[in-house]
């Protein structure tokens, strides 16, 4: 079956990547996406202007404080700033991503390009999903999901712009709340490894209290202090452990 | 109008360049790293615990329709929705419905 795997084209790896448009993450960002489309309309940009973001920008919280930001009239380098700090965490989601698409022949202004649909939705499908990809076609695989989600939901953007003005308050707090619950699951459940599940909890725990006590770099320092503190106790402690007696289960 | 087309330019460098730049660093870091190194396990932790940051920022400090309910909702949704998660086996769907359902009556019930 892997052989047979190995043999299809990267057309049809691509045309597998682009089916995941009909897998739960991506439809649950697609009705992010229609909050965001009245969002937009709602802080005064226009259709044709919320289209190019998304396409542009994709990023849905940079877009967010974009939108935002422009319709209270903020600085240009104002803007830049905000949304640049926001977008520092693509970083480390495309450096964990590259090692795992790239094949030893890819060649590095494909990988620039195929970032730009790198997104967390788009993280957390991959992850999930490119273990079952041969190396070789994994890059036709990715742009196949990621370049359908990012199409997909430009154009959503552009038919629910002034379809719906608002949400009835249940349905918009509901339709929020969808995301991060399934955030929560699905990356707890692709975190196999006891390092990244200390990562997860450690994130959780700091995310919002840093809000509070260092709020606009609440989410940096709880990525790379977060993660280097769960790093550290898992080489430290647990992985040490682990070899000399066998691991529990890894939770 | 100039003032329209002025929008897109601030859209191409406030918002593609300012985040676009930060996905390029990201692959010419993540093109050096070695399938299993211990850097890239320490980039994915690192990764790890950034997204979870913003998650659950969003739960504790959600904007729009949900900032004005009870945050101690959210976080029992959110909360009873995971130990149902992992208690079923790990299905995503459970968690996503257990945790929607317990919002969706608070908010119904809450409301003066």
């Amino acid at each position: 079956m892997l052989r047979e795997n190995e043999e299809l084209g990267p057309s049809r790896w691509f045309l597998r990547g682009a089916r995941g448009i009909f897998s739960l993450p991506a439809l649950i960002l697609m009705t992010s996406f229609v909050g965001f489309a009245a969002f937009a309309l709602e802080a005064g940009i226009s259709r044709g202007e919320a289209m190019f973001m998304t396409v542009m920008v994709w990023a849905l919280p940079a877009k967010m404080i974009l939108t935002g930001m422009l319709a209270s009239g903020a600085h240009v380098a104002a803007i830049a700033l905000a949304v640049s700090l926001s977008s520092i965490r693509m970083m480390p989601m495309v450096a964990s991503l590259v090692p795992e698409i790239r094949s030893a022949r890819t060649p590095v202004w494909l990988l620039l390009f195929l970032s730009h649909f790198i997104a967390i939705t788009a993280w957390v499908f991959t992850t999930q999903n490119i273990g079952k990809v041969p190396r070789q076609h994994r890059t036709a695989y990715f742009a196949g999901f990621g370049m359908t989600l990012t199409l997909t939901n430009t154009a959503l953007v552009g038919v629910c712009y002034g379809l719906v003005e608002t949400f009835p308050p249940l349905v918009a707090g509901v339709l929020f709340f969808l995301t991060p619950i399934y955030f929560f699951a699905s990356i707890w459940a692709t975190s196999r490894q006891p390092v990244l599940r200390l990562a997860f909890v450690i994130g959780v725990v700091t995310g919002p209290l840093l809000a509070l006590i260092v709020p606009g770099f609440d989410v940096l320092i709880a990525g790379i202090g977060g993660g280097t503190l769960a790093y550290l106790i898992d080489r430290f402690f647990v992985s040490r452990r682990g070899q000399t007696g066998q691991h529990g289960a890894a939770s | 109008m100039a003032g329209e087309y002025w929008v897109y330019g601030v859209i191409l460098v406030a918002g593609w360049l300012a985040t676009d730049i930060w996905r390029w660093l990201g692959v010419l870091a993540g093109n050096r790293l070695d399938e299993n190194s211990e850097a890239l396990k320490w980039v994915r932790a690192v990764a790890t615990a950034l997204v979870m940051a913003v998650t659950a920022k969003l739960i504790v400090f959600p904007t729009g329709s949900l900032e004005a309910s009870p945050l101690w909702l959210r976080l029992c949704a959110a909360g009873i929705g995971f130990i149902v998660f992992l208690v079923s086996g790990q299905k995503v769907i459970v968690a996503v419905a257990t945790s929607l359902i317990l919002l969706a009556s608070g908010l119904y019930f809450l409301d003066p």
